[in-house]
């Protein structure tokens, strides 16, 4: 019997989370009433964070099998088999509660936590990605200064945060998103997409085995930071006193987690280690835990030898801390020197605090004195799983007044400069130049020069490809064929660098699930991303669902997003955006080759785009419908094209429609201009701002055009010449009369410093 | 001919200027820990980037003690090639073998991109296969890389022509604007004035690759590999003269 200093009654289960029925099963898994600290182990791991309990039931229809798999969900990681005996070892991960009450160090903090989970299955981190999503940066009617100003700092306080961390351990960040939408002003999302690669003989999974031998704890000691970070900050909603959660936010350590790495892999090599894995979410308690209920074992922890750097913690403060940069690892007994030596070179603490039982229970003591003993597998497995009510569907109906496409009267040229300023649209050269995406040397895409990140892996011949994608303002319009978009959208980005997409992992931001509307737009996201991840050979690897995205009652839109990693077999292959020589043809890939359906069809699709939004002002309709026939046509067409090296650069057509596709074009290459005809019968705007997929621009060598058609023509992709690079003057006519003309320097000013402009204006005025 | 990489506690560029000296340069290289007291058979030393001890305290303050650094000063007095790289440039500093300090980038950011560098002096054994006035375009990624001195050290640098390096625009004109973090006259990269210890902010490593972006990095190692082969072949001949 655990003697207990106050009896834990229903309500103090309550003030942890835990509903009446929770904390009756936890007395029936106990035989008992629990401890303060078995409260509190149960409280987290059966939080919505670390339980799925909202998100199992719907999450088990994704695909997750496929030939490359070698690992999906359920691991720290999912791990894809890329060929010559290497794994990509790549997760999503958010951390959005965090990042708003402490931008920089939740920030930070998201990056760390998502190395840990590559490192701690063998991987060395290659490559990071951020997917971010903030409220708007300058004030308008809806808009106050304060929000306004707030949004600024949260954007400052994030990007530095991933630099700072990123940066000094010493993985490029090389790519990602950003975009503003005032849903996100109380709650900005920033998801962090981690990948590391391996040799697949080293990979290393968090199963315990063994009983007899050691536990042991390495890296940074704990502390009080982060208790409940999972529960309380990443399970609720927030409200106006959420800044007061601030010590509930982890803060990171980048060189100690860079030691860790280092002795982590030097010690992996020793072949002493048994298993492994990174104190994240709920720290000590999911880590033992975790390892024991995967081996069917037992685990048996002594705290008093728990590396502390305060004095006088409780058990519950210790098994609770979410202290950064910590590992557990199980040895094998009688080798235990192997991995001391290693750590002390590194200069980290690594103690033996405990063992691997046979009992099957998680066993706490305190100085002898046992203050928790459970079930191992009861925590980590028998969890709550919720089926929460669902809304009924909604017929897709237009959430505002749509758009009325102007008469020739609008000013096309105005409002393309408009739009190129626009916070969705402009550079993100601001922030990404803040980013370290370089070291290592393997970066053969940059950030803002093509579609996808591309690294190189030494020592083959081949690279990876990896992309974020997610439009939540679409999601909220509809939710399933939004997600199919965002799986559509990443694996084109990946096909466009030349890299066949293989394999994703998924990011789930949505709101309170106990609104049966919130649940709805889980289900139906997931349908989009299970039917799109089917239908272009993606299967599902891993992610993470982050709930509760609400303050003051207010949800974000429904953000779903989507990583695809790709493979290209001759990194040579690998392609930009950029335009890469005067003369050569610009062409139009088209997968869905086809008119895009009546006007009323039109509207309602056009309503739902950029233009609409950052020129008219309205946000309604729904996306533009999606054909994954088409989508896999594209791509499939795509990584043809560039394996036979006939093409220069390709650019899918997103954000913005077609004109600034061509933009971006000759914005990332050295100073060239694009003249271009369409041939439309839709209205002008349409014609050029219209976002509907399955299309990609590319460029190519004239005496190359005719190849590219026949191959095109293999994958029913029509491919149909627009025009030709040019310099000076960037010009877009339509059906013959000149629709968009501009010098090209002056637009790609607007372009360029259009974010950094408004930040610094607006700084200088706070 | 060897070269030696120090590896620090938080060194992040190890085996990149690693790979560019084995796999591009061809030239034989072994890392050393930074607890190594001695670096036998090494003929040059390279101080990747990163962020040694964190960089914590102030960059390179803490490197500067680790037992490498004795041998490294003492391998540098006997005349031995050193190069710096960012990182590795802030510790030589720190360590005295260069002088001078940094600051934080004038905008407090860290700025990672390429940029454009005029080579001001070939007079230096990293330099040596370089012209006067030639434009190498390498990227930077620091956050604390604008050069600072006293006037009186400005001017011995000048004097004794120990500015190697300063950034310029691709056309090779000294304009602010082409200054990406505020450094006092534009330096870039200065060497001692015995010309043996040489530190650079932009990372030459990162610029040896064409599928990369750039191989104007190469004109550094090349330079040492030249310079080295040099006094190589003169320590024979005059070793032969000698018998």
């Amino acid at each position: 019997m655990i003697e207990t200093e106050t009896k834990i009654t229903p309500a103090i289960a309550a003030q942890h989370g835990l509903t009446a029925e929770e904390f009756a099963h936890v007395q029936k898994i106990l035989g008992r009433d629990p401890s303060i600290t078995e409260l509190g182990i149960f409280s987290v791991m059966w939080s919505e964070h670390c339980s799925y309990k909202s998100s199992k039931a719907h999450l088990k229809r994704l695909p997750t099998v496929g030939t490359r798999i070698v690992q999906g969900p359920g691991e720290n990681a999912g791990v894809v088999d890329v060929g010559d005996g290497l794994c990509a070892v790549f997760k999503i991960e958010s951390h959005n509660h965090p990042s708003f009450v402490e931008p920089f160090q939740g920030a930070a903090t998201g990056v760390g936590g998502i190395l840990r989970d590559i490192f701690t299955m063998g991987a060395r981190p290659i490559a990071v990605l951020d997917s971010l999503r903030f409220g708007p940066l300058h004030t308008d009617q809806n808009v106050t200064a304060a929000e306004a100003a707030r949004n600024r700092r949260i954007l400052d306080g994030v990007i530095g945060g991933i630099a700072f961390y990123g940066n000094c351990f010493g993985v490029p960040t090389v790519g990602g998103e950003i975009q503003f939408e005032p849903c996100y002003s109380y709650n900005p999302l920033v998801n962090v997409l981690a990948m590391g690669i391996a040799r697949r003989e080293d990979l290393f999974f968090a199963r315990a085995k063994g009983p007899g031998n050691p536990v042991i704890y390495v890296g940074a000691k704990t502390g009080r930071d982060g208790i409940h970070g999972a529960s309380l900050l990443a399970s609720a909603e927030f409200s106006e006193e959420s800044q007061q959660k601030r010590p509930n936010v982890q803060v990171g350590d980048p060189f100690m987690e860079k030691l860790l790495l280092e002795a982590c892999l030097e010690v992996m090599r020793t072949g002493a280690v048994v298993a492994i894995q990174d104190m994240g979410a709920a720290g000590l308690t999911s880590s033992s835990c975790e390892m024991a209920s995967r081996g069917g074992l037992g685990v048996e922890i002594e705290l008093g030898r728990v590396p502390q750097r305060e004095t006088g913690m409780t058990p519950y403060e210790i098994m609770l801390s979410e202290s950064q940069e910590r590992m557990l690892l199980i040895a094998q007994r009688g080798r235990e020197r192997e991995v001391f030596d290693v750590f002390s070179k590194w200069g980290l603490d690594a103690v033996e605090i405990g063992r691997v039982t046979d009992d099957g229970r998680l066993r706490i003591l305190e100085n002898g004195r046992v203050v928790a003993d459970i079930p191992a597998h009861a925590i980590a497995e028998e969890g709550p799983v919720y089926k929460r009510p669902i809304a009924a569907q909604k017929s897709m109906q237009a959430a505002g007044p749509l758009v009325e496409f102007a008469a020739n009267g609008a000013d096309l040229n105005e409002n393309f400069c408009n739009l190129l300023a626009s916070p969705a649209i402009a550079s993100k050269r601001w922030a990404f130049g803040q980013y370290d995406y370089m070291v290592r040397t393997n970066t053969r895409v940059a950030p803002g020069v093509g579609d996808a990140a591309v690294v190189r892996i030494k020592g083959t011949k081949r690279a990876l490809a990896l992309s974020t994608d997610g439009n939540g303002r679409w999601c909220q319009l509809s939710p399933r064929i939004a997600a199919m978009h965002a799986v559509a959208e990443a694996a084109r980005n990946v096909a466009c660098s030349g890299a066949r997409p293989v394999a994703a992992t998924n990011c789930l931001n949505f709101g309170n699930p106990e609104k049966p509307e919130v649940m709805r737009q889980f289900s139906e996201a997931i349908d989009g991303i299970t039917d799109a991840c089917r239908g272009l050979g993606t299967p599902i690897t891993g992610g993470n669902v982050s709930f509760y995205n609400e303050t003051l009652g207010r949800a974000i839109y429904p953000t779903p997003v989507i990583g695809v990693l790709g493979i290209l077999d001759d990194a040579e292959c690998a392609l930009g955006m950029a335009f890469q020589r005067e003369g050569d043809a610009i062409v139009l890939l088209n997968g869905l080759a086809e008119a895009r359906g009546a006007i009323n069809e039109q509207r309602k699709s056009f309503s739902s785009s950029d233009y609409a939004k950052s020129i008219r002002g309205i946000v309604a309709g729904g996306p533009p419908p999606i054909d994954l026939y088409a989508e896999k046509a594209l791509v499939d067409c795509l990584v043809a094209l560039a394996a036979e090296r006939v093409v220069k650069s390709a650019h899918d057509v997103s954000d913005g429609g077609l004109a600034v596709t061509i933009a971006e074009c000759c914005f990332a290459s050295a100073g060239f201009a694009a003249q271009v005809n369409l041939e439309s019968e839709a209205p002008a705007e349409f014609a050029l701002f219209e976002e509907s997929g399955a299309r990609a621009v590319i460029s190519v060598q004239s005496d190359s055009l005719a190849r590219v058609q026949h191959i095109a023509a293999q994958y029913k992709v029509e491919a149909q010449r627009l025009g030709t690079v040019t310099t000076g003057e960037f010009c877009i006519q339509l059906n013959g009369q000149p629709a968009i003309r501009a010098a090209v320097d002056k637009l790609c000013k607007i372009w360029a410093g259009s974010l950094e402009r408004s930040l610094q204006n607006e700084l200088q005025n706070e | 001919m060897k070269f030696g990489v120090v590896v620090f506690p938080g060194s992040n560029c190890d085996e990149d200027a690693y790979h560019a000296v084995s796999a591009v340069l061809g030239e034989p290289v072994e890392f050393l820990w930074h607890r190594s007291e001695n670096i036998p058979g090494c003929d040059a030393i390279i101080l990747p980037g990163g962020f040694a001890f964190g960089d914590y305290l102030r960059t390179g303050a803490i490197a500067r003690f680790s037992p490498v650094m004795h041998a490294v000063e003492r391998f540098a007095r006997r005349g031995g090639l050193v190069l710096g790289i960012c990182n590795g440039f802030q510790i030589l500093l720190e360590a005295g073998l260069l002088p001078g300090a940094m600051l934080r980038n004038r905008a407090l950011r860290f700025l990672c991109r390429d940029v454009h560098l005029r080579v001001e002096t070939t007079n230096t054994p990293f330099t040596s296969v370089a012209q006067r006035g030639q434009i190498l375009k390498i990227p930077i990624a620091h956050m604390e890389g604008n050069y600072f001195c006293d006037a009186k050290t400005l001017e011995e640098l000048g004097c004794n022509d120990q500015i190697v390096l300063r950034y310029a625009t691709p056309e090779g004109e000294i304009e602010d604007s082409a200054n990406p973090n505020g450094s006092l006259a534009a330096i870039a990269g200065i060497c001692n004035r015995e010309r043996n210890v040489f530190g650079m902010m932009p990372h030459p490593e990162r610029a040896v690759e064409a599928s990369l972006g750039s191989t104007d990095g190469l004109v550094i190692f090349r330079s040492m590999v030249n310079s080295l082969g040099h006094s190589a072949r003169s320590t024979a001949g005059k070793t032969a003269a000698l018998a």
